[in-house]
């Protein structure tokens, strides 16, 4: 009667993703560019407002005039020092993305065993490889783009509120505030981003789901506390010399892996942000540098990028597996 | 035609206790099969096993498929409703219904919604904006728009009023039920369904321990009304049960030449629920 296909039926698993979820994946991004416009705003008024009893005038300045003093030299860093506000601006919206997708994960094959839904969903002609492949896929791309959405609604809000504000003040900002060729490349990077962020993703992705496929009761503690006490066990161990593994060592490339690797971006080495501090180029080109193609793909290419991206896809598998086996849970 | 579901030898324990114990039985297109226990005699395990939802030791097949292998391709011919409340709470009716229809090859949109247009169920409705029967009628709706070969009902009107109970069954009889569906139900409220069954499956601990058609039971099984004078020889004729009502004693016996019985008083057809109580007597003792 219909016309189904796999790529269709997955599709469709994503779209339920994101009914059951569209608080956290749409709703939370929008909201917090909404309030971060709704403060940019307040901000201006007091200012404008302090400024006017202090008797300040800032119509004496014109930055028209002052402008055509500056250099290509001067504009060019002006430009620079833009982008990074307009990309750290972002960061609530990125905290916000770790926090829900991670709590997604983890109830992603639980919460459905728990209310014993799962039957229904296993009613229908569904793979279990699909259904869980169809969360990462919401974890991982749609909601990661979303939020980039949001990003972008927030720093184009964050635009349009300081034309205003300067046109109120007979200025015209556009040339300085809109410059759609970088606007245009900072969105293409973010969204060259997702993917980047997502297999660096795919270890937590996996413990997470791993665990929420495995739990019968509180995923949360097994996620979380299992990694955590054997790090604390192994760096008693260590205090007690009778282990050669170093426990910083698993600390940072087991545990904070397996559960921090959903930070976007958070693949960016503490080397190359240790070298930004030395570096006294100006932040806009270090940023560039730390974000360009090249080292994007240098970073790729590292065994810590694409063995926690094995590991990944191996707990994927198995929570896969376990998607399988665990139906009996709650009957 | 062969035999929808086919099991043989069918084992399942959990830890010491078996929930399925050597089980064999055939179910046959076109029938509606009664599948009727005591709680924990493994019925639900039974049913779970055939949806590929449990692992079991022994052969099964089901439409010629093996569920623990081929579930996937299995579930677009069965259909499944456990008892309520097993759709998503944050659902909606709407969403439900296009998501079936985007996954499920042989669903009829059309007749969904037909379904669901007799009932007081909105598309804009979050199934946790349901009453318990309300969400049975969605479940119902979407389940009998697909054209499945077999259904499968486990509880499926448990903590429904009268109205709701009635409706399901006679829902499922006009709208849904032909030769080529095949219907397996649980439940505990066996009178109310004993006149749309086609056939018994009683399990035991595990066992098998009624295998019948409606017919058969016509047939094998008697209940009769005796005075106290011919108690006795009731009792030599090796009743399976007996209960005493207004100083005369009831008997129902299996097998029994039914002139023989006349003889020693009023005979009855006997109820499913009275074979029911008189095969698992001492289950819980």
């Amino acid at each position: 009667m219909n016309a189904i296909t796999p790529t269709g039926k997955f599709l469709w698993q994503v779209k339920r993703e994101l009914w059951e979820h569209r608080g956290g994946f749409l709703w939370t991004p929008v909201i917090i560019a909404l309030v971060m416009l709704a403060f940019i705003a307040m901000g201006l008024v007091t200012a404008e407002l302090t400024a006017q009893r202090a008797g300040f005038t800032l119509n004496g300045i014109h930055i028209d005039q002052l402008a055509s003093h500056i250099d290509a030299d001067a504009m060019a860093k002006f430009q620079g020092a833009l982008d990074v506000g307009l990309i750290t601006m972002g960061m609530p919206i990125r905290i916000a993305l770790f926090v829900v997708v991670f709590f997604y994960a983890l109830g992603a094959l639980y919460n459905d065993r728990a209310d014993r839904s799962v039957l229904f969903w296993k009613s229908l002609p569904l793979s279990d490889t699909q259904t869980v492949l169809s969360k990462v896929a919401a974890g991982l791309i749609l909601a990661p783009a979303l939020a980039v959405l949001g990003m972008i609604v927030l720093q184009l809000g964050f635009l349009i509120l300081f034309s205003l504000y300067a046109a109120i003040h007979g200025i015209n900002a556009l040339p300085y505030l809109w410059s759609p060729t970088h606007l245009i490349a900072m969105w293409i990077k973010f969204a060259v981003l997702i993917p980047v962020n997502a297999l660096w993703a795919l270890p937590t992705m996996g413990w997470l789901l791993l665990c929420s496929a495995w739990a019968r009761s509180k995923p949360f503690l097994w996620a979380v506390m299992l990694p955590v006490v054997t790090g604390v066990i192994i760096t008693w161990m260590q205090l007690m010399q009778s282990f050669s593994l170093h426990s910083g060592w698993f600390w940072q490339h087991v545990i904070g892996r397996v559960l921090l690797s959903l930070i976007p971006e958070s693949w960016i080495s503490l080397d190359s942000l240790k070298a930004l501090d030395h570096a006294n180029a100006d932040p806009s080109l270090a940023l560039g540098n730390l974000f360009s193609f090249g080292a994007i793909a240098e970073r790729m290419a590292s065994a810590n990028f694409l063995i926690g991206v094995a590991a990944g896809l191996a707990m994927i598998a198995a929570a896969i597996w376990l998607r399988r086996k665990r139906v009996e849970a709650f009957a | 035609m062969s035999a929808v579901v086919q099991a043989k030898g069918l084992s399942k324990r959990y830890g010491n206790t078996a929930a399925l114990d050597d089980v064999s039985f055939d179910i046959d297109a076109g029938r509606i099969v009664g599948l009727v226990g005591p709680n924990g005699a493994g019925k639900t395990t039974a049913l779970k096993a055939i949806l590929g939802l449990a692992e079991f030791d022994g052969s099964l097949s089901v439409l010629g498929l093996d569920p623990r292998t081929h579930r996937t391709q299995l579930m677009e011919q069965v259909c499944f409703i456990a008892d309520v409340a097993v759709l998503p709470r944050w659902l909606r009716v709407g969403d439900a219904v296009d998501f079936v229809g985007g996954v499920h090859p042989r669903f009829s949109r059309e007749k969904c919604e037909k379904l669901l247009a007799r009932t007081k169920i909105k598309p804009t409705q979050r199934v946790r904006e349901l009453s318990k029967g309300m969400i049975v009628q969605l479940h119902l709706a979407l389940v009998m728009a697909i054209d499945a070969k077999l259904l499968i009902l486990d509880e499926p009107t448990l903590g429904l009023d009268i109205l709701y109970r009635k409706e399901f069954y006679n829902n499922l009889l006009s709208d849904y039920f032909d030769e080529q569906k095949t219907i397996l139900v649980t439940t505990h409220q066996i009178e109310e369904i004993e006149h749309i069954l086609t056939d018994l499956l009683f399990i035991k601990e595990g066992k098998i321990v009624l295998d019948a058609t409606m017919d058969d039971v016509g047939e094998r099984f008697a209940e009769v009304m005796v005075n106290p004078d011919k108690a006795d020889a009731a009792r030599a004729l090796q009743p399976l049960y007996e209960r005493q009502i207004f100083g005369k004693s009831i008997f129902l016996f299996d097998g029994i030449d039914k002139a023989r019985l006349a003889e020693l008083g009023e005979l009855h057809k006997p109820s499913v629920a009275d074979l029911f109580v008189a095969t698992m007597k001492g289950t819980y003792a």
